[in-house]
């Protein structure tokens, strides 16, 4: 079987995240690495290698600046098989609809000998937070979507899922090839072993531009994204209003006091 | 019909003349659409979409898009509403917006896009966007604004049934069994205008936590070490893998303040906390924060509320 795990690499969030001055993400002034909710995809593409057994192989895919690499490096090192980095400047500042289209082809030249069963996305990038790419890649590709995926099991021509959704709790089942994308319930992401480290370092990654893709670049990139990000503004920071100690049950008064004083109560 | 949807019609209003969807037989929920502003209802039957995830709900909007041209999509934020708002955005080559806190109408009256508004980077952000080609199609988050119900009897509600054609490739990914969610006889998280959460300190006993949040009216809520200790269902979740709010005042129990948890609640607009760890980070972001124990601060301010109701 041939699984694409989708990797995105992001500003760290715990960091300063800002806009450059074309309002795109500052993608290089702040450190980034493998999207944590993309870590769980990879941990779902490797448990489906470990129960389906040494056929399978696990091509890791990203698009992304050259240090989205390093985002690459951290799935071989989990125990993905190969890399594709597709980088291309005329990709910046793409939206998700630009982006789905280059994954997309990705994918299509990913599987252009044996074909491909399976891609398995993040439910959600950790930076643009929007979580539309998986069913976007599904469309373009024309295959079913199964998402947000909390408990997963792939089998050899299908998956099923239990899909936590907005008002019930689901089955859903679907025949390959489809994409797939996993909750961070779907199970804990395994740590590099440093004998995945040493091993990561042999394994090979192939880095594609648009043109090795037949993609035009004047379908993706800012100036060809849909819609336009106008002005952003920082939030000022929160300033710390009043805090009390209790003591002896003057908290739980204080607190009723702020509350009615709000009129909250 | 859930207060998202009203909301949805009350923002459709500010842009045009709003159209409701709705896949099955709507019912009585009719008469409310019409109330709060729908000018037409259309119904889809449902028999071909309702045992399949999301890909036949995307193909009736396309189809809606191409028949009646209207001036924006708009969906609710969730799970399912996020993923036909992707497919319907590649469907009809359509720029797409997600999340939406506010929608206004921009340069609309001469065919421009609405104006969308949304929180960014963990609520550090607020960017304003608009989607510059094809028809716009924007997801929207509960709590935008207030429902308003017309004073005049509402819009003409004119009920049209649309006959969909769904492909047989929409119809793969199969809704096998289906639990629906307890009602838990509290708000819905996401609507509420009072939440109150409790997180690793609350040692798995959410019960003064729970009181706390009847005593005040709220939702309940929970961080994410309490969801995945087990103590609570993942639904109640608050932070960036979990759901978002902007309630008018979040309450914090026994929860660090984690960069993660912050992402789901920074934007409240009051914020008050309860926690034994003075140097939690929570306290950063408080209007208000009491430094004490929840297990004794909540009952204490529970039954002092109740006091001053009765």
């Amino acid at each position: 079987m041939n699984i694409v795990a989708c990797v995105k690499y992001v500003p760290d969030a715990s960091a300063d995240r800002q806009f450059e001055d074309d309002y795109t993400v500052d993608r290089v002034g702040v450190d980034g690495l493998l999207s944590e909710l993309d870590e769980y995809a990879v941990e779902q593409a490797l448990q489906a290698k470990e129960k389906l057994g040494d056929d399978t192989t696990i091509t890791v895919l990203s698009v992304g600046p050259e240090n989205a690499t390093d985002a690459i490096r951290k799935a071989l090192q989990m125990g993905a098989d190969k890399g594709v980095h597709v980088v291309d400047d005329a990709i910046a500042g793409s939206d998700a609809v630009g982006t789905s289209l280059v994954l997309a082809e990705a994918v299509k030249k990913i599987g252009a000998g044996d074909g491909w069963d399976l891609v398995i996305c993040g439910m959600a990038s950790t930076d643009g937070s929007m979580g539309v790419v998986p069913a976007m890649l599904a469309e373009r590709l024309e295959v079913p979507a199964v998402t947000l995926g909390s408990e997963i099991d792939v089998n050899g021509d299908s998956v099923t899922i239990r899909r936590d959704g907005d008002v019930a709790t689901e089955t859903i089942e679907a025949s390959l090839p489809l994409v797939l994308s996993v909750t961070d319930q779907s199970g804990e992401a395994r740590y590099p072993s440093f004998k995945g480290i040493m091993a990561a370092k042999k394994k090979p990654v192939e880095t594609w531009s648009l043109s090795d893709l037949g993609v035009d670049a004047e379908m993706v990139g800012l100036s060809a994204a849909w819609t336009v990000v106008e002005s952003t503004e920082a939030r000022p920071p929160r300033t710390q209003g009043q805090v009390v100690i209790d003591e002896d049950g003057s908290g739980a008064t204080a607190l009723v006091e702020f509350l009615a004083s709000k009129k909250f109560i | 019909m859930s207060k998202p949807t009203l909301e949805l019609l009350t923002l459709a209003r500010r842009i045009g003349e709003p159209s409701a969807v709705f896949i099955g037989d709507p019912g009585s929920a009719a008469q409310t659409l019409k109330e709060y502003g729908a000018e037409k209802i259309y119904t889809v039957d449902d028999t071909d979409i309702k045992d399949y995830l999301v890909a036949p709900k995307a193909e009736v909007l396309a189809q809606l898009v191409e028949k009646t041209s209207p001036a924006a999509v708009l969906i609710p934020s969730g799970g399912e509403g996020k993923e036909i708002a992707g497919r319907l955005a590649v469907k009809t080559g359509s720029g797409l917006i997600t999340d939406a806190s506010d929608v206004q109408p921009g340069d609309t009256a001469n065919g421009g896009a609405p104006v969308t508004t949304q929180s960014v980077f963990a609520g550090n952000y607020t960017v304003q966007a608009k989607v510059t080609k094809g028809t716009p199609i924007i997801t929207v988050k509960p709590n935008s604004t207030t429902p308003e119900k017309l004073a005049d009897g509402g819009g003409a509600g004119a009920t049209e049934e649309f006959t969909a054609t769904i492909s047989e490739g929409a119809k793969t990914a199969r809704i096998t069994a289906s639990e629906p969610r307890k009602a838990s006889g509290r708000p819905e998280l996401t609507e509420a205008a009072i939440v109150v959460a409790g997180g690793r300190g609350t040692g798995g006993n959410f019960d003064a936590v729970e009181g706390f949040a009847d005593a005040v009216g709220g939702a309940v809520g929970a961080s994410r070490a309490a969801v995945d200790s087990g103590w609570i269902p993942h639904a109640f979740q608050v932070g960036q893998t979990g759901k978002t709010v902007s309630p008018q005042l979040y309450v914090a129990n026994g929860i660090s303040g984690a960069i993660q948890h912050r992402a789901g609640m920074q934007t409240s607009k009051t914020i008050v906390a309860v926690n034994k760890d003075e140097e939690a980070p929570i306290f950063e972001l408080v209007d208000f924060g009491v430094v004490g124990d929840l297990q004794t601060v909540l009952p204490a301010a529970t039954e002092q509320i109740a006091k001053r109701r009765g």
